[in-house]
């Protein structure tokens, strides 16, 4: 009589929400996504700096574009990141969920400053001012400020796991703003220009500018992903310290309590 | 030197920013996952080990 396998099958998800497994394939594919990326973005400087003409109307300002736009579209990525994750995390209750979460809010919130920077600084030659409160530059700033929340509520509990929850649920709240931030240029009057590479109708940007701003979107995006696997691979760590260190002073009371009861 | 025209100081200022705070992320998560691999070695030498581990070596 044949014996019946009772093991329970994991899905793809569950496999890779094992933190041990996720070190070992991390451990391989960080090095080769860290090294891609340095060889697209030193590319795609090489095009932006050397190939890529200058606009007719912006000039050389338009090389700032190559960096600017990467910077936004990571910048609201990361978010989504954290909103996918976090919907992982209350739902499905994956461990590796809380700490993508946890990992991806400091990456975005320097992709998201960077945009706003080189904006302001793109914005001073081209528009005649570093700021102006309307609807895209506000809704990136308030992006800013949900990072910068989400890193100070995980920070201000000491309890991990409420943490992770409130950080969740303000995760999936916040996600609101990405289609805000999206659509602000057509919902309201503003001087950003509207979309020209992501729409309806194809990019109306020339190939000559194009090619150069998705080769350095794509390297990129390739740190973004290597970085935030580096981020996951510290917390990981961060929370086997946490526990060793616990198990150490637990292991030093118990000691203690049994000299005490001889 | 690669001629920017009039405006080469924003151009300049934006890449300059963004290599800083590229190099500071990178740095710092660097840096992070070295201090926290040196802390678990330590542990462990102490003999502190997870219960997997512990399990499996039993």
């Amino acid at each position: 009589m044949s014996q019946i396998d009772t093991t329970p099958q994991q899905t793809l998800t569950q496999k890779l929400a094992n933190p041990t497994r996720f070190m070992q394939l991390s451990g391989t594919l960080m090095p080769w996504f860290a090294g891609a990326a340095a060889a697209l973005i030193l590319y795609a400087l090489y095009l932006a700096f050397f190939v890529a003409p200058e606009d007719y109307q912006q000039g050389q300002t338009v090389k700032i574009m190559f960096i600017h736009v990467p910077a936004a579209w990571l910048g609201m990525l990361g978010y989504a990141l954290i909103a996918v994750s976090s919907f992982g995390y209350l739902v499905f209750r994956h461990p590796l969920a809380d700490v993508s979460a946890k990992a991806a809010a400091p990456i975005g919130a320097a992709f998201t400053f960077l945009a706003l920077a080189t904006g302001s600084l793109w914005g001073k030659p081209m528009w005649g001012t570093y700021w102006v409160w309307d609807a895209r530059l506000t809704s990136m700033l308030i992006l800013l400020f949900l990072y910068f929340g989400l890193m100070a509520l995980r920070s201000a509990i000491e309890d991990e796991a409420l943490a992770g929850k409130l950080c969740a649920v303000l995760g999936l709240v916040g996600v609101s703003i990405l289609p805000i931030i999206k659509f602000s240029v057509d919902w309201w009057n503003t001087l950003h220009q509207p979309a020209s590479v992501i729409r309806m109708d194809g990019p109306t940007i020339h190939p000559d500018l194009l090619w150069p701003l998705l080769i350095s979107a794509l390297g990129f995006s390739l740190l973004f992903f290597a970085l935030h696997m580096k981020g996951i691979r510290n917390e990981i760590l961060r929370r086997r310290v946490k526990s060793l260190t616990m198990a150490e002073v637990d292991r030093a009371r118990g000691v203690s309590a049994s000299a005490a009861a001889e | 030197m690669i001629d920017l025209g009039p405006h080469a100081a924003f151009i300049w200022a934006s890449y300059a920013i963004y290599a800083a705070v590229l190099v500071g992320v990178i740095g710092w998560l660097v840096w992070d996952g070295a201090r926290l691999k040196l802390r678990l070695a330590e542990l462990e030498a102490r003999g502190v080990s997870r219960r997997s581990r512990a399990a499996k070596e039993i």
